[in-house]
């Protein structure tokens, strides 16, 4: 399979007064061509901090400090926010949590389509509005010719999520970053917008990047996932195995939690403990503190990523003395 | 068994309108006044048992946490009543109500709001406990306060420092501790979770049902997340543009839904491992609270609605199984 994007050993750092948050610590990941990637994890586990890392839209006190992003070739990492502005919303798009962060509040849905295109695309006025109405039918907006006049405020949360797709569809990316894109929405609402990007996904060939805290969600979507924990993998594999095998003490341990999976007891199974502050993290294995299945090693040893039979990866010691 | 808490016919309707100038609207030639209303909360009548978990479930904007909220006298209902233990709380003075506020406590959404960002745990627990019992003394009050603390998992060391130093699972623990405190026998939850993520919700959700079975406490409980309700509920309540479309046992609701949008909200549930499509898609725009439509509220998105449902809005009607509907179509057995 062609490879989209390759994320090597990537870190990102916040230098604060009080100390540095090591956000993402020594992160790699490859996504394919037209592939679906699940990123889970706690809240501050760092999702949200990779996905702006790789459309560079790391500000300061933040700043990416090791690591390669490789995107058809180049290393986007190190580009100028010039060269970077050309390749985001051309060729990888954003989806953020709350759909006002990309829309204008004082204009028109038509205006700020238009204003996207034309940025991108040498197209007459009239060329621009038909590529507007065509995708906004692809994000099923009834009756597009009459919202192309209205403003954000005149539609509903959900509608207005499905408008920022429509506007990432624009310039035909490859590859989507979706943050939480559903978590101020309702299930019915939810439901309708997944079911869109797993379509465009499939139809376009575009690559996703879904980043949630919603097992559920990513296992429908995705065809692989991507455990963040204390801004670390901590285990990476298909969504079939993560759901149905986890490996790694923090996956089992998630999944275990969910209502779900209480088997008939009331007391749902929880996750003892917190996530250690980024600020000072522990010698060993960020997870041993939590953990239930602790060996000596892990506390002073970090576990890196190591691949099992079953093709998932954990970085976990006692997976180690398993193969 | 007598109810705890019994909300009947209850509206609750919020004028927008603005001031007199906002008002005026030039409409068929002539100048007029006009008042914008939300009518967040209609016709709803519900009835909570002793030690019961009641919640309520709908899409952003139905009227939940405006039902919650009229419930624990924050609002006044402009219709109906609200009994809580055979005595009609709903148009009490402040001080009249003071007996029901240890009784009854309610824990926000959002735990950074609700929190006294300038009061240490310690002073968050300890003033209600004061307020409400004037005449405890100052170790009694101190006991109260860190057995409570024990309880939640909030640990007695943290009890000089303040809201910001904590998680958000932390605070969410001390807005719990603080509706404990006082010993209450009944707690509105409006999406006590919803801010947080998956493992330290298995830690919150734990935290009330124990404080259920130890202290037989009644819930009033409101969450999107349909998994969490049918796991921790007794029944639970369907709301649909302010009005209650159906009311069952957690059991029957998940298992048999009838009602045509509690049909579409389950079906719209993630499933773990599950494949993507096949839940119901609503078609229509979620209409607003400011002009309800006639007839039932959900006909123009309901793929069963026929001229009826147009026109003439549903009773509740009880079924066989106990369940509660209000729809024409189930009443014609059509559905
Ligand atoms: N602008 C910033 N300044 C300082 N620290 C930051 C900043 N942005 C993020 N961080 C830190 O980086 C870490 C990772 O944050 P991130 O937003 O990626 O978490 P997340 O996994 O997306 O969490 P959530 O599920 O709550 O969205 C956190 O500890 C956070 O405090
Ligand atoms: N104080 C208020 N003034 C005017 N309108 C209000 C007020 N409070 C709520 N509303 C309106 O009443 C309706 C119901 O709101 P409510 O907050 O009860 O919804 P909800 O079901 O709790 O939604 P969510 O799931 O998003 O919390 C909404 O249309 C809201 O805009
Ligand atoms: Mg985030
Ligand atoms: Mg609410």
């Amino acid at each position: 399979m062609e490879q989209l994007i390759e994320i090597k050993n990537l870190r990102v750092d916040f230098t604060l007064r009080s100390g540095t948050v090591r956000a993402v610590r020594d992160i790699s990941l490859t996504i394919n061509r037209g592939e679906r990637l699940g990123i889970v994890g706690e809240s501050g586990a760092g999702k949200s901090v990779l996905g702006f890392s790789i459309i560079n839209l790391i500000s300061k006190p933040g700043k990416i400090t090791g690591g390669k992003i490789i995107f058809r070739g180049n290393d986007i990492s190190k580009y100028s926010y010039e060269q970077m502005r050309k390749i985001r919303g051309n060729r990888i798009a954003m989806i953020f949590q709350d759909p006002m962060m990309t829309l204008n509040p004082v204009l028109t849905i038509g205006t700020q389509m238009k204003e996207t295109i034309l940025a991108h695309m040498k197209v007459s006025n009239k060329e621009a509005e038909k590529i507007c109405l065509e995708k906004l039918r692809k994000v099923y907006i009834p009756s597009p010719e009459k919202r192309l006049s209205q403003y954000p405020h005149e539609f509903s949360g959900g509608m207005r999520q499905r408008i920022v797709i429509a506007i990432s569809l624009l310039t035909n990316p490859n590859l989507i970053i979706a943050d939480e894109p559903t978590t101020a929405l309702d299930v019915t609402i939810q439901a309708e917008i997944m079911d869109l990007l797993l379509e465009l996904c499939e139809t376009e060939n575009m690559g996703l990047i879904l980043i949630t805290h919603d097992l559920a969600v990513v296992s429908e979507v995705t065809q692989r996932i991507a455990v963040l924990y204390a801004g670390k993998v901590v285990e990476l594999g298909s969504s079939k195995q993560i759901i149905t095998n986890p490996q790694h003490p923090y996956t089992q341990g998630l999944i275990k939690a969910l209502p779900q999976m209480a088997e008939g007891a009331k007391r749902l199974n929880q996750i003892p403990g917190m996530m250690p502050s980024l600020r000072d993290m522990p010698d060993g294995c960020p997870f041993a503190p939590r953990c239930a299945a602790l060996l000596e090693r892990c506390k002073h040893e970090i576990p890196t990523l190591k691949e099992l039979e079953s093709g998932t990866q954990v970085a976990c010691f006692m997976r180690e003395g398993v193969e | 068994m007598t109810a705890i808490l019994e909300i009947q016919d209850v509206d609750k309707h919020f004028d927008i309108s603005g001031s007199f100038l906002d008002q005026i609207k030039f409409a068929d030639g002539k100048i007029g006044l006009q008042k914008t209303v939300v009518k967040a909360v209609n016709n709803v009548t519900l009835d909570i048992q002793p030690g019961e978990t009641l919640s309520i479930v709908g899409e952003s904007g139905c009227g939940k946490s405006t039902l919650a909220r009229t419930v624990m006298g924050l609002y006044r209902p402009n219709k109906g009543k609200i009994i809580y233990r055979g005595d009609r709380i709903d148009q009490l003075s402040s001080a009249k109500m003071r007996p029901y506020r240890t009784k009854m406590q309610m824990v926000f959404q959002d735990p950074y709001a609700s929190l006294n960002p300038r009061m240490t745990v310690k002073q968050t627990l300890e003033e209600p406990v004061r307020f409400h019992n004037p005449d405890l003394s100052r170790l009694e009050v101190r006991d109260k306060v860190a057995d409570v603390m024990l309880q939640v998992g909030v640990d007695p060391v943290w009890a000089s420092n303040y809201p910001h130093e904590f998680s958000g699972g932390q605070r969410q623990r001390i807005s719990i501790a603080r509706a404990l405190v006082v010993d209450p026998e009944f707690i509105a939850a409006d999406e006590p979770i919803a801010a947080l993520d998956v493992s330290i919700q298995a830690q919150i959700l734990n935290l009330l049902m124990d404080a259920q079975d130890q202290r037989g406490l009644t819930y009033l409980f409101i969450s999107h997340d349909l998994s969490v309700v049918e796991h921790i509920s007794n029944r639970v309540a369907v709301m649909y543009l302010g009005c209650v479309c159906e009311l069952a046992t957690s059991k029957e609701l998940f298992g048999n839904p009838r009602h045509p949008y509690t049909q579409a909200l389950l079906s719209a549930i993630p499933t773990l491992g599950g494949k993507k499509g096949g839940h119901i898609k609503l078609s229509g725009d979620v209409p607003t609270p400011i002009n309800l439509p006639t007839g039932c509220v959900f006909n123009g998105r309901c793929p069963h609605a026929n001229e009826r449902c147009r026109q003439e809005r549903p009773a509740q009607i009880t079924l066989e199984s106990g369940s509660i509907v209000a729809c024409h179509g189930v009443e014609e057995d059509r559905i």
